[in-house]
C-alpha cells in the first residue's frame, strides 16, 4: 500500500440478483487527484462509487480509504468524505439555508460555514427559496454544496450533471474547477459525458460491463496510439457494402456521424493514408470532402467497445 | 462539548422535520380542522333529532262496497291534511305525530297501484304499503326491516285508535342528556384516539418511506448523523403535532358540546402518551423495509383499516359477534380508546388505566426495537 493513495480498491466484486455489476476492479487514487469514472449506463460506475461510499458492501475484495476500512470506522470516514448521490431529493418545504444548516449540524458546523457554501455554489439569490422551487441545476448545486460542507478530503460525486442543460452543466464545472485550484481535495466523479471527464479530471477510468477497459491521463489514453488519426469523409459516387470490404487491408471503414459520412481509423497515418487513397482509387470512388483529426475519447471508446458511449 | 453538539444536531433535525409539516397548508385542514368538522357533523346529527319523514303507499280501494267503510280512507280523509294540489307536492295526504323529544314523525301517503308500490319498496323509497279490504286495514311490509316495523307500529296506533294522545307533553320519555351519556361524549374520545393512530401511521410511516424512496435517508446516513436521532426527531415532531391536534379538538368539544373530563387529567395525558408510543413504534416497524410508496400505502391501510372499523370509534364494538369481542379488546386502538373514554366519561383514574398504559408502552417499544433491527437505511 502506498501512503500517497487516499483510496485503494483491490479486486472488488459485486453482484445483484441478476447482474454482475462489478467484476474484479482494482483502482488506486492518489491525493489531490480528480478522477473520472467514464462509461455508459449500466457500466457499474454507481455500484463502484457506492461501495467506496460505504453504502454497498463488496461481495469480494477490499476497499480502504485513507488506509481505513469502512467496518468500524464509519464515523471517521463519514467526517472526511463528501458525497453527492445520483438524484437525491431533499426536504421540499425547507429553505436552502435551512437544508444546509441541517447538514452542517451533523458535522458540528454552523451558520458561518453555510454562508461560505452558499457563496461557493452561487446560491446567494436563492438562499431563502424552498428546495422544491429550485431548478434542476440549482438543486444539483445545493447537493454539491452539501457534499462540500465538511471541507471533505475526498469527494464522491455520482453523475453530478446528468439531465442538466449545457448552461447548468457549465456552472457545476466552474465550481469544481475552482475547487481543484484552491483545495487539496481528491475526487471521484462518474459521468457519461466525455467532455466532462476531459475538462474536470486529470485521470480517466473507462468502464464498461463491470470492468475497467483503460485508465490513465487524457494524454496517456490518447498517446498510446498517437500516430493513429481519424479520417472522416464523404464520397461522390458509389458506396461501401457491409462489412465494408476492407479485408486484407490495415484499416477498416465505418459509417460516420451522419448518414452520408464515413470514417476510417488509420493506425499509422504516414503509411496508412496512401494505402487508403489507393484503395479508393481501385474502386473508382472519388472523395468529395475529407477531414483528418486526432483521436478523441469518443473514438477510443468506440474502438474499445465497438459502440458509442451514449448508445 | 460533544454532548452539546449532539443536542444541536437533534434540535436542528426536529426543527427541519417540524417545518416540513407545518409549511404544508393541507396539514392545518386535515390535521386540525377536519376532526372538528367531523365531530360537529356527527355530533349534531346524533344529538338533535330531526323530523323523520316516512313515506307510505296506499293502494286505492277497488271493491264494490263504499270506500268510506275502509278504515284507512276514514283516517286519510278525516284526520290527514290533504295535499294542496297546486303546490306541486306529489303526496296525497300528510299526517304529523308531534314529539319534541324523539322528533316529529311525518307520514306522507301516496296513492298508487300495487305494482308501482312494489317497485318503490324494492328501491327502498318506501317500506310500508297500506290496503283497505272490506273495512280492514292491511299493512304490508318486510318483518325483518326494523324501520318498516316502526312505521307500522306508529301508524297502526294512530289509525286504529283514532286520535293519539299528543306526545308534545309526553311525560313517559326522559331523554338522557347527562354529560357522559350522549353520543358526542362517546364520539370525541374516539376521534382523538383515531387521530393519534392516523397521523402517527401516516406521518411517521409514510414520512420514512417517502424519504427512503427519495434517497434522502441514504444521504443522511452518509453523514455522521446518529441514526437514532433521525427517528427520535421524527417521532417527537409527530407526537407534538398529535398533541396540538387533540388539544384543539378537545377544547372545541369542551366549549361547543359542554363535554367534561370526569376522570384524572394526568392519567389522561399519560394514556395519550402511551397511545402515541404504541403507534409510533408500530409505524417505525411498518416502514422499516419498503421504499415503494404504494407498498407503503397498502401496509399502512392493512394496519389502520381493521382497527378503524373494529375498535369502536364511531359505534360500540359490542355489536360485533360475541367471539370477536376479546380479540377486538386487545387491539391497540381499542385499548387506547376504551382507556381514554373511561377517563372522560366514567371518571376513571390511574387504577383503571394503568394496565392499558403499560401494555401500550411495551407494544410501542417492542415494535420500535424490532423495526430498528430490520431497518433499511439504503
Amino acid at each position: 500500500m502506498s501512503l500517497n493513495n487516499v483510496i485503494e480498491v483491490n479486486e472488488v466484486w459485486k453482484s445483484f440478483k441478476t447482474v454482475q455489476a462489478v467484476k474484479g476492479i482494482s483502482l488506486n487514487i492518489p491525493k489531490g487527484q480528480f478522477v473520472a469514472l467514464l462509461g455508459p449506463n449500466g457500466a457499474g460506475k454507481t455500484t463502484l462509487v457506492e461501495m467506496i461510499e460505504g453504502i454497498q458492501k463488496p461481495d469480494k475484495g477490499e476497499i480502504t480509504i485513507m488506509g481505513k476500512k469502512w467496518k468500524g470506522n464509519e464515523d471517521t470516514l463519514h467526517n472526511i468524505i463528501g458525497i453527492s448521490l445520483q438524484e437525491t431529493r431533499f426536504i421540499d418545504k425547507l429553505r436552502v439555508t435551512e437544508t444546509l444548516l441541517l447538514f452542517a449540524g451533523f458535522f458540528k458546523l454552523g451558520a458561518r460555514r453555510v454562508n461560505e457554501i452558499i457563496d461557493i455554489v452561487g446560491l446567494g439569490e436563492k438562499r431563502r427559496s424552498y428546495v422544491v422551487n429550485l431548478s434542476g441545476g440549482q438543486r444539483q448545486r445545493l447537493a454539491l454544496g452539501i457534499a462540500l460542507i465538511n471541507t471533505p478530503q475526498i469527494m464522491l460525486l455520482d453523475e453530478p450533471t446528468t439531465g442538466l442543460d449545457p448552461n447548468a452543466r457549465r456552472e457545476i464545472w466552474d465550481i469544481l474547477q475552482r475547487l481543484r485550484e484552491v483545495t487539496e481535495t481528491s475526487m471521484i466523479l462518474t459521468t457519461h459525458y466525455m467532455e466532462e471527464a476531459e475538462k474536470l479530471c486529470n485521470y480517466i477510468v473507462i468502464m464498461d460491463n463491470g470492468v475497467i477497459l483503460r485508465e490513465g491521463t487524457l494524454d496517456q489514453l490518447l498517446i498510446q496510439d498517437s500516430a493513429s488519426k481519424v479520417v472522416e469523409f464523404t464520397i461522390e459516387n458509389g458506396t461501401f457494402t457491409d462489412p465494408f470490404d476492407t479485408k486484407g487491408l490495415p484499416f477498416s471503414i465505418r459509417p460516420g456521424e451522419t448518414g452520408d459520412k464515413w470514417m476510417v481509423v488509420l493506425r499509422d497515418f504516414d503509411t496508412g493514408f496512401p494505402e487508403f487513397l489507393a484503395f479508393l482509387k481501385s474502386r473508382n470512388i472519388s472523395l468529395s470532402h475529407m477531414e483528418c483529426r486526432r483521436k478523441t475519447l469518443d473514438d477510443l471508446f468506440v474502438s474499445l467497445t465497438g459502440r458509442k458511449i451514449n448508445e | 462539548m460533544n454532548k452539546l453538539f449532539r443536542g444541536i444536531q437533534l434540535w436542528r433535525l426536529i426543527k427541519a422535520l417540524f417545518l416540513e409539516i407545518v409549511r404544508e397548508p393541507g396539514v392545518l385542514f386535515w390535521g386540525i380542522l377536519f376532526p372538528i368538522l367531523m365531530s360537529l357533523g356527527l355530533g349534531l346529527a346524533f344529538t338533535k333529532k330531526a323530523d323523520i319523514v316516512r313515506k307510505v303507499a296506499v293502494i286505492p280501494y277497488t271493491g264494490s262496497a263504499n270506500p268510506g267503510i275502509s278504515g284507512i280512507y276514514t283516517f286519510l280523509e278525516d284526520k290527514c291534511k290533504k295535499s294542496p294540489s297546486e303546490a306541486g307536492e306529489d303526496y296525497k295526504w300528510k299526517y304529523v305525530i308531534e314529539d319534541d323529544k324523539l322528533g316529529n314523525s311525518v307520514f306522507l301517503f301516496y296513492e298508487m297501484d300495487w305494482d308501482q308500490a312494489m317497485v318503490l319498496v324494492k328501491r327502498g323509497t318506501l317500506s310500508l304499503i297500506l290496503r283497505g279490504e272490506e273495512g280492514m286495514t292491511e299493512y304490508h311490509f318486510d318483518p325483518m326491516n326494523s324501520d318498516a316495523e316502526l312505521t307500522y307500529l306508529k301508524l297502526s296506533s294512530v289509525i286504529g285508535a283514532g286520535d293519539i294522545i299528543p306526545v308534545s307533553s309526553n311525560s313517559e320519555i326522559r331523554p338522557l342528556t347527562v354529560t357522559g351519556t350522549r353520543y358526542i361524549d362517546f364520539l370525541v374520545p374516539g376521534l382523538i384516539t383515531m387521530g393519534v393512530m392516523m397521523s402517527s401511521m401516516w406521518g411517521i410511516s409514510y414520512g420514512i418511506i417517502e424519504k427512503r424512496s427519495k434517497k434522502l435517508l441514504r444521504r443522511l446516513v452518509a453523514t455522521p448523523m446518529r441514526k437514532s436521532h433521525f427517528l427520535i426527531a421524527l417521532i417527537t415532531v409527530r407526537v407534538a403535532m398529535n398533541f396540538i391536534e387533540a388539544l384543539v379538538l378537545l377544547l372545541f368539544a369542551l366549549i361547543t358540546f359542554r363535554m367534561t373530563i370526569q376522570g384524572d387529567i394526568s392519567a389522561l395525558i399519560l394514556m395519550f402518551l402511551a397511545g402515541n408510543i404504541a403507534f409510533a413504534g408500530i409505524a417505525v416497524f411498518v416502514s422499516s423495509h419498503t421504499s415503494n410508496t404504494e407498498v407503503g400505502n397498502g401496509l399502512i391501510n392493512f394496519v389502520v383499516f381493521p382497527m378503524m372499523v373494529l375498535s369502536g370509534i364511531f359505534f360500540s364494538y359490542h355489536n360485533f359477534p360475541e367471539w370477536s369481542i376479546p380479540v377486538i379488546k386487545i387491539l391497540p386502538l381499542t385499548m387506547l380508546t376504551d382507556g381514554i373514554r373511561s377517563i372522560f366519561n366514567e371518571g376513571a383514574g390511574y387504577n383503571e388505566v394503568v394496565l392499558p398504559i403499560l401494555v401500550l408502552t411495551v407494544v410501542g417499544i417492542s415494535f420500535f426495537t424490532a423495526g430498528l433491527k430490520i431497518f433499511k437505511w439504503h
